[in-house]
């Protein structure tokens, strides 16, 4: 006798202890018994920190308020950071330009964006129009004294524009000297590469406050007398020079990536030094480094809180003046975690796209 | 080739064709327009210090001070000169970077071990950790943490203690200073004794093990030595320690140590910053070891904490090394941002309250550049014989 079913059973359904929330504990928290006390110590470790913070900063929270006086129930005073919202944005901008600042911002998104889409057609038409015409449109904006736009000094600026100032213009105006200096370093010439040596290594061993004390203190000295010059841009200045550094080590771990074949083919091409590094090299070298370059970025952009040591007016300085105000005494830590969330947006969201972009350039290395 | 006629030697190639004159002559010129900018600089340093009044060199260094600096390692009071206030600015940098990198390096590799760790709870967490102090400015941490600090601890009299010997306020950390007596010497003779001796054990259980294959249990012997030698030693010429306990008299406190609050905030938020990118080395340095390695271990019959040992770890810092040295780098320079909440460092006491004092930017700037630069080096250097002697010893 044959038993033959016309049918397929229907499957049976996992086995309980495998599925579901349970399964799942079993298997990550409870596994074993070190395990389970590590996961009864966290949950009560995280109990202890977060109760009181979350206490601190909703439960007892106060939204609206004038004064530090109006914030009554002992919790965090966030009316400080509401009030002061716009200042923490545009810093000492009149209020009336400040639509200069968002089309600025504006322009820098929607171009960043196009960039960052995979599919936008003319990419390098739309990279070559960020980095050289856009800083020119942004400094008109922000500055003014052209078309009728009124002049708002670099010493009113303030805020997070600031610190997107200082970042942005930081890394356009490195990258060039970056490049070259790392293309300095691998030069067969032995004094180029030797001072180009000397530059990076002296930069780099040096912490970014002394050079923005150099920058403020003395460069003045070292220009013929009488000249004086923005103190923004003597901040950048510094800022510039030290990142150049950074960056020209980025570049060169690229530049060594290039196998010599392509350096080789280059010459048997009977292409110069700068035609085989510019239509070669270079191309391949940065489209390699972009990750690299915007890890440096993101360290660019927590740096530029330093410069609230030589007196210019970021985020976090303009935190820190505004909380000094005698009618919001006491609101320090309100501003700090104001301005820690901002920083951390940009820089988790900056971080998260490098790494998106390691996994897109990185094909075919996986274990 | 046969009817081959002599041609004529080519013709020279002009200067500007020829790769290795042109090399020169750019060099030269590179050379020489570096040297015109430095005479520049230094025409208008030495025009502009002659208007102000500043006499050049470093004579300034003997001038009093006449500033008070609230924590010294060494002797100094405001009738010291600026040399001292020099030192004594290094001495607290160094002290910081020191603690720093300690504490940093532990909590480091502890985070970077959890975030592997097959615990759900305890890898998210340490993965929140990461993220959340790698993405914020290390200056607004400090700062941050400083005015958390100054906001929740009490004044003097309300000071949390504990056990009475140590006590904690607004004003600083409180703990009782040991103050060795005769006889104390032997204890630390004992701990150097003890150390060298460990020294030579460990080279001798080398020897043994590759002879016979015999493992000591080194890392015990050390232990047991190390501590135990200066202990028995201590107590057996008869305790020559004495404690003098911080008591509060007036309005502060007398006698003990005490360790300002602007020190606690560097040291705390200094390690926690690198100890989240350590984390994050000390994770791809473990995961980069293959997975091969461990299952060739677990084939040869090793134990999890012997794979961990022998196999995992000594690959895993082949590739943590070098960034660690970067890390170590990168903490000892934000050490200057001790000048934001006015710890007495080397830029807050020197390239600040010095330079405003006297004026003499060049020299100050240049003596506190050198001084991160050197100690740059010798991190580096360090690193470096560390790392060369753990690299792959090719065959």
């Amino acid at each position: 006798m044959a038993i033959i079913t016309e049918k397929a059973l229907p499957s049976l359904p996992p086995p309980a202890h495998t599925v579901g929330f349970k399964a799942w504990a079993k298997q990550n928290l409870f596994a074993t018994p070190t395990n389970s006390v590590i996961t009864v110590l966290m949950v009560l470790f995280i109990l202890w920190a977060l109760i009181p913070v979350v206490q601190w900063a909703f439960i007892d929270a106060d939204w609206a308020g004038t004064k530090r006086t109006d914030c009554t129930s002992g919790g965090a005073c966030w009316a400080f950071t509401l009030v002061r919202f716009n200042q923490f944005i545009y810093g000492f901008y009149p209020e009336a330009e400040q639509w200069r600042v968002n089309v600025a911002a504006l322009i820098l998104a929607v171009g960043l964006g196009l960039l960052m889409y995979k599919k936008t057609p003319a990419k390098a038409y739309i990279g070559l129009f960020m980095v050289i015409i856009y800083p020119v449109i942004a400094f008109i904006l922000l500055r003014g004294g052209f078309f009728d736009l009124p002049v708002v000094e670099t010493s009113k600026w303030g805020g997070l524009t600031l610190t997107l100032v200082l970042s942005i213009v930081g890394i356009v105006a490195s990258l060039p000297l970056g490049i070259l200096l790392a293309l300095g370093r691998r030069s067969e010439l032995p004094i180029i590469r030797s001072l180009c040596i000397a530059f990076i290594e002296l930069w780099r061993g040096v912490p970014l406050i002394t050079v923005l004390f150099m920058a403020s203190v003395m460069l003045p000295l070292f220009l013929p007398e009488g000249t004086s010059f923005d103190k923004l841009l003597r901040a950048l200045i510094g800022i510039t020079l030290f990142e150049a550094a950074y960056l020209a080590e980025v570049v060169r771990s690229g530049l060594q990536a290039i196998p010599k074949g392509q350096y080789e083919a280059g010459k048997a091409l009977g292409l110069s030094y700068w035609q085989s590094t510019g239509l070669v090299i270079l191309p391949q070298a940065l489209k390699l480094v972009i990750p690299g370059i915007v890890n440096t970025f993101i360290s660019l952009f927590k740096d530029t809180s330093l410069v609230m040591i030589i007196g210019l007016f970021d985020l976090l300085n303009i935190v820190q003046i505004a909380a000094a105000d005698p009618i919001w005494l006491g609101s320090q830590v309100e501003g700090f975690v104001f301005a820690a969330i901002v920083y951390w947006m940009f820089c988790f969201g900056m971080s998260r796209y490098s790494q998106y972009l390691e996994r897109q350039l990185n094909t075919g290395h996986k274990r | 080739m046969a009817n081959a006629t002599p041609q004529a030697a080519p013709s020279k190639p002009s200067l500007w064709n020829d790769p290795q004159k042109r090399g020169i002559l750019i060099q030269v010129l590179v050379l020489a327009a570096i040297f015109a900018f430095f005479g520049f600089i230094f025409y208008n340093t030495l025009s502009n210090y002659a208007q102000r009044g500043i006499s050049t060199g470093f004579g300034f260094l003997n001038n009093t001070a006449g500033f008070g600096i609230s924590q010294t390692l060494i002797p100094y009071q405001e009738s010291d000169n600026y040399w001292q206030v020099f030192k004594v600015g290094l001495l607290n940098t160094l002290l910081v970077a020191g603690l720093g990198i300690v504490t940093a390096t532990i909590l480091g590799f502890i985070v970077g071990v959890a975030r592997l760790s097959k615990n759900w709870l305890l890898s998210t967490s340490a993965a929140v950790y990461i993220e959340t102090f790698r993405n914020i400015p290390v200056l607004l941490q400090i700062v941050f943490l400083y005015a958390l600090l100054l906001k929740i601890l009490p004044s003097a009299k309300e000071s949390y203690s504990f056990a009475e010997a140590v006590f904690v306020n607004k004003r600083g950390f409180y703990v009782p200073e040991p103050i060795p007596q005769a006889g104390f010497d032997w204890t630390i003779w004992a701990f150097v004794l003890a150390v060298a001796l460990v020294i030579v054990l460990r080279w001798i259980a080398r020897k043994v093990q590759e002879k016979t294959g015999q493992q000591w249990p080194m890392f015990w012997i050390g232990v047991a030595l190390i501590i135990g030698a200066p202990l028995v030693t201590y107590f057996m010429t008869g305790r020559p320690l004495e404690w003098s306990l911080p008591v509060l008299k007036g309005f502060n406190f007398q006698g003990g140590i005490r360790v300002i609050p602007e020190l606690v905030v560097l040291w705390i938020a200094l390690s926690v910053y690198t100890a989240a990118f350590i984390a994050e080395i000390v994770r791809s340095g473990i995961q980069s070891v293959s997975h091969g390695q461990t299952e060739a271990a677990n084939a040869l019959g090793l134990r999890h904490n012997q794979t961990l040992k022998l196999v995992v770890i000594p690959q895993a810092m082949r590739v943590i090394i070098p960034q660690l040295t970067s890390q170590y780098l990168n903490l000892t320079k934000n050490t200057s941002l001790a000048t934001a909440i006015a710890y007495p460092d080397l830029v807050a006491v020197f390239a600040g309250t010095t330079l405003n004092q006297s004026g003499q930017a060049i020299e100050i700037i240049f003596m506190t550049m050198m001084f991160y630069l050197s100690v740059s080096l010798l991190i580096s250097l360090f690193m470096n014989w560390y790392n060369n002697k753990m690299a792959l010893v090719e065959r």
